[in-house]
């Protein structure tokens, strides 16, 4: 399997405190990698390190680099803009933007320069489709998103990172605010999605990783203690500590 | 159990005295200018020159003159301030010379107005030879009216939630791009609100105009920025402390006050609008 983001001994400092302790993760392309891991441990850090998010942070250093398609996204000079373009996030909490449905959707597009009408109509259409919302809105389009439900907002969140076509997909925990019904619908469009994109998502919720994620890495105080296959992971870890994490003894 | 009841009633009470008091002052002015104002307000008043010593006639070259002096100030005072708030709110680091320039500017919030008019004297009028014109007072108000726009619209900008600068990154936008489309216009009520009472101040104030730009009488309005001009505010101080017939010209004293009032109300009328039109997409989120 070719590799589609790879982690080298990737370094986080927040002021005098380090938060990643030389990551080192391979992430195969059309795959879904979990994060796993007690709070703290460092995996949202690490997720948003893949698309360069602390970027807004002073505080935050970065030490190693982040190779997607063996291109290292942290080299000196890179655009970070151009970065981002190719690998989106979404976030725990739904952030739709205060606009219409349709201008949700089409945001990235518009801002990478895509003004014809009938080309957005097209693209906002097969989007909202493919993330099966299109029929809960196709006549609200010009509804708020902010009047979508909880589920309905984070559907429309994965749908309109989608739209800009990135190579990979970050989510940090995106059902953790949802109800199972709406945490379902979720897990289905993610399996649908990785035949075109990767993605890495950070869970606390262990059937998730489970039902989901292709291979899964267990996290703890900022280190990648063990990256298997996530039935391998489950049934048979070779750590000591991860075992002690999937029976609950801390975390 | 019952004594806490009590300390309830007694407290809530207290307060309910305290509103209703306030609103009693705000009320005894309001009626004073509308019942005493209201009687000599009509087209003549509103569309004529003053006459024979300002006894007789109307304001319509100080209203002119208000409403000229502020769009200076407007001009001046919105773009300069909202491109600092956003400076400061969303590209400042949060480090010693930008928290005195933030402190700074709090300050000068709360500096006497006079102390404005001598500025604008120093530097607008003489230092740049502006001369005592409307650019000089509307300047002179805009700096006055500058540290209030700065404040509110930064806080304006600090409301709106972090997610939609994050979420716009996440999508390829630039930092630019982000606070363009997505963060200003969810800032734009709060914006709005703060610039316009920050201008109905401005319109309002004495000081700062009385040694910059505006007159004691003219017979003409003015033709440009580097005319004089009459402005409400100054006419009103005219009619009640400086006239030779102070008691005469009383009524055109309330006259004016109600204008100004109106003028005022209409300001926030507006920013009332724009609020509202605002708020459908703004709702609350989850």
């Amino acid at each position: 399997m070719k590799t589609k983001l790879a982690v080298r001994d990737l370094h986080l400092h927040y002021g005098t405190k380090e938060v990643l302790k030389g990551i080192n993760l391979d992430i195969p392309e059309n795959n879904i990698v979990a994060l796993i891991g007690p709070s703290g441990c460092g995996k949202s850090t690490l997720l948003r390190a893949m698309n360069r998010m602390h970027d807004l942070n002073p505080e935050a250093k970065v030490k190693g680099k982040i190779l997607l398609d063996d291109d290292d996204i942290y080299a000196p000079g890179k655009d970070v803009v151009a970065v981002r373009r190719k690998i989106g996030m979404v976030f725990q909490k739904p952030n739709p933007f205060p606009k219409s449905i349709f201008d949700n959707i089409a945001y990235g597009l518009k801002i990478a320069g895509e003004n014809d009408k009938h080309k957005l109509h097209a693209i906002v259409e097969r989007t909202l489709r493919s993330s099966y919302l299109w029929e809960e809105v196709k006549d609200d389009l010009d509804k708020s998103a902010l009047s979508l439900s909880g589920g309905q907002q984070q559907r429309l969140c994965i749908a309109r990172a989608v739209a800009v076509q990135p190579e990979v997909l970050l989510m940090d925990e995106p059902c953790s605010a949802l109800d199972p019904i709406s945490t379902a619908k979720i897990e289905a469009l993610m399996l649908e999605l990785k035949k075109e994109y990767t993605i890495v998502i950070v869970t606390h919720n262990m059937q998730q990783a489970q039902r989901v994620a292709d291979l899964t890495a267990f996290m703890y105080f900022g280190e990648v203690i063990e990256f298997a296959p996530t039935r391998q992971l489950f049934d048979a870890p070779q750590m000591e500590l991860t075992a002690n994490y999937l029976n609950g003894n801390f975390g | 159990m019952r004594q806490n009841s009590l300390q309830q009633r007694l407290g809530l009470n207290t307060l309910r005295f305290f509103v209703l008091l306030v609103l009693l002052f705000l009320g005894i002015i309001l009626w004073e200018v509308f019942s005493k104002g209201s009687g000599v307000i009509n087209s003549g008043f509103l569309f004529d020159y003053p006459r024979k010593g300002m006894t007789l006639g109307g304001i319509f070259p100080t209203i002119m003159g208000t409403i000229f002096v502020t769009l200076v100030t407007t001009i001046f005072a919105i773009p300069m301030g909202i491109a600092t708030a956003i400076y400061l709110s969303e590209y400042a680091n949060d480090n010693t010379v930008n928290r005195l320039i933030r402190a700074s500017i709090r300050n000068l919030a709360g500096v006497p107005s006079i102390i404005y008019g001598l500025f604008g004297v120093a530097v607008f009028v003489q230092g740049m030879g502006l001369g005592s014109s409307v650019l000089s007072s509307g300047l002179t108000l805009g700096l006055l009216t500058l540290p209030y726009i700065i404040t509110t619209t930064e806080e304006a900008l600090k409301n709106v939630p972090h997610s939609y600068r994050e979420g716009a990154l996440a999508l390829g936008a630039t930092k630019w791009e982000a606070i363009w489309t997505n963060v200003l216009p969810s800032a734009v009520s709060g914006i709005v609100t703060g610039s316009i009472l920050g201008l109905s101040r401005a319109a309002g104030e004495t000081a700062p105009i009385l040694f910059t730009g505006v007159a004691f009488y003219l017979r003409y309005l003015p033709a440009s920025v580097s005319d004089s001009f009459m402005a409400m505010p100054y006419h009103l101080y005219i009619l009640s402390t400086q006239h030779h017939a102070i008691e005469e010209v009383r009524p055109l004293a309330y006259g004016t006050a109600l204008v100004l009032l109106s003028l005022v109300f209409v300001l926030n009328i507006i920013a009332f609008i724009i609020r509202y039109r605002y708020r459908n997409f703004n709702k609350a989120r989850i």
